[in-house]
């Protein structure tokens, strides 16, 4: 990957394997170790699926890129609440989000939201269901990024989906 | 002009525009949709039919439009992204388009949890804003979705939902715009009662010249109760209703609270119109249609503009 991406002209400043990144206290621990080079970054390009992307964008101040689709998880569901941020969509969308993800977390799964219905953070469904797209403003705004809420995101390929693709496909 | 659209050619001629709603019924009963239409004609510009409000089954709102436009209305048929997949909301956009109804609001659709079927499958294949730019490119592009071409396009005027009330409040107006760029050549917004934060939206508004690009039409309307008051504050989605109008309404007796809430509508007009860049109103008198002719005159909107056919 390191090679495909200077060959584009990437600059890639450092690479790193880490175990397990989908529960948000022990990626914060591990990426300690990497404070420095984290910080030196324009943006961090994460090869997991889509929980593990929400997971490092939520605990680092830096731009997070998803580079995989999440097709499916394997039956690999981790035990830590964070997993439940992706829905195995196909079609990975947390480039244009800040890392937070409408389709597992928005009750609509917008992806030009968020509806008239968003009151105090909240969405309209329950109270105690934060707006994730209250949440996707806040991330861009403290990012600097708030331009890419003002683009129209197409409408979604579902057919890669759980939702609609054909499982048994996916998983052979 | 783009379409054949009453409510087009009365924005276009800079008239200060009204549209009505009117709610089909939780049956199959055609003669509601009659009833409440002659209540409404010669009245407003265009008329609203919702379409399944609160996820409550109703009759289907192209359905009830067509019945409408029977009875002499200009029906804006109401769609939500809720309901139905990209297939559906096209096919339904070409067969409302053959019926010779003239516009169409996009919306997104409240979710289904409020409705009398919260275990139904809540859809959402795209969301109001990729709908507004479908029924956009099937208009003046010819195409459908996925780029192909139509022998007979559908001309519809295009509406979207807006609504200054709802959160992040400093994005409500970058979200218009995209709305506007989809397309949307009208807007309707959520009920006003909180004037002041209406007027703070339209700044905001009129701040990025989106009044100028599609026509805005402020949402009114009147309260029959209390208790009606104190429902809208509570369990409908994204409404804003201060107390004021709560104590506004407790302060006369329980009889004259209906002519208390039809004044403070005719109050509320008053005020939205004088706002730079609110181009017409849109008024919701939910369940009580016969209060719309009392308040259209009283607001003192009648006659409203005809045109030589």
């Amino acid at each position: 990957m390191r090679n495909t991406l200077q060959e584009r002209g990437k600059a890639v400043s450092g690479s790193v394997v880490v175990d397990i990144l989908c529960d948000s206290t022990l990626t914060k621990l591990k990426l300690r170790a990497y404070k420095k080079e984290i910080a030196a970054a324009d943006s961090i390009l994460v090869l997991t699926d889509g929980a593990g992307v929400q997971t490092v964008a939520e605990v680092v101040n830096k731009v997070v890129h998803p580079g995989c689709n999440t097709l499916s998880a394997g039956g690999a569901h981790a035990e830590w609440k964070e997993a439940e941020r992706c829905l195995e969509c196909g079609d990975c969308m947390l480039e244009f989000t800040g890392g937070i993800c409408p389709i597992a977390r928005c009750s609509k799964h917008l992806l030009n939201g968020p509806c008239g219905g968003s009151q105090g953070g909240k969405c309209e469904v329950d109270a105690d269901i934060p707006c994730v797209w209250q949440q996707i403003f806040d991330r861009l705004a403290k990012l600097g990024q708030l331009d890419k809420l003002e683009r129209l995101v197409t409408p979604k390929n579902w057919s890669v989906s759980l939702v609609s693709g054909p499982p048994v496909k996916r998983l052979s | 002009m783009k379409t054949k659209s009453n409510l087009e050619r009365v924005l276009e001629a800079g008239q200060f525009a009204v549209t009505g709603e009117l709610g089909p019924p939780q049956s199959a009963d055609s003669e509601v949709i009659r009833r409440k239409a002659k209540i409404l004609k010669g009245h407003v510009d265009a008329v609203n039919v919702t379409d399944g409000q609160t996820a409550v089954v109703r009759m289907a709102s192209w359905a009830a439009c067509s019945i409408g436009k029977e009875e002499g209305l200009d029906p804006i048929v109401q769609m939500t992204c809720r309901d139905r997949n990209r297939i559906a909301l096209q096919m339904d956009v070409l067969g409302i388009a053959a019926l010779g109804i003239n516009n169409m609001l996009c919306l997104t659709g409240d979710h289904q949890k409020f409705g009398n079927h919260p275990m139904a499958k809540g859809v959402y294949d795209v969301d109001s804003i990729q709908l507004v730019k479908i029924v956009k490119d099937m208009r003046d592009e010819r195409k459908f979705q996925c780029g192909e071409e139509m022998a007979v396009e559908p001309h519809l005027f295009i509406g979207a939902a807006a609504n200054p009330f709802a959160d992040p409040f400093e994005f409500r107006v970058a979200r218009l715009a995209k709305k506007v760029a989809a397309g949307a050549d009208f807007i309707q917004t959520q009920i006003v009662y909180n004037v002041d934060k209406f007027a703070e939206w339209m700044k905001m508004v009129r701040d990025r010249g989106l009044h100028e690009r599609v026509k805005i039409l402020a949402g009114v309307a009147p309260i029959k109760s209390v208790g009606a008051a104190k429902y809208m504050k509570a369990r409908i989605p994204g409404m804003d209703v201060p107390d004021s109008v709560i104590d506004r309404l407790q302060g006369v007796s329980k009889e004259q609270v209906p002519k208390e809430g039809i004044k403070l509508c005719i109050d509320i007009i008053d005020q939205v119109r004088r706002i730079e860049g609110v181009a017409g109103i849109h008024l919701m008198a939910i369940e009580w249609e016969e209060a719309v002719p009392e308040i259209v005159e009283a607001a003192g909107l009648l006659p409203r503009p005809k045109f030589a056919p």
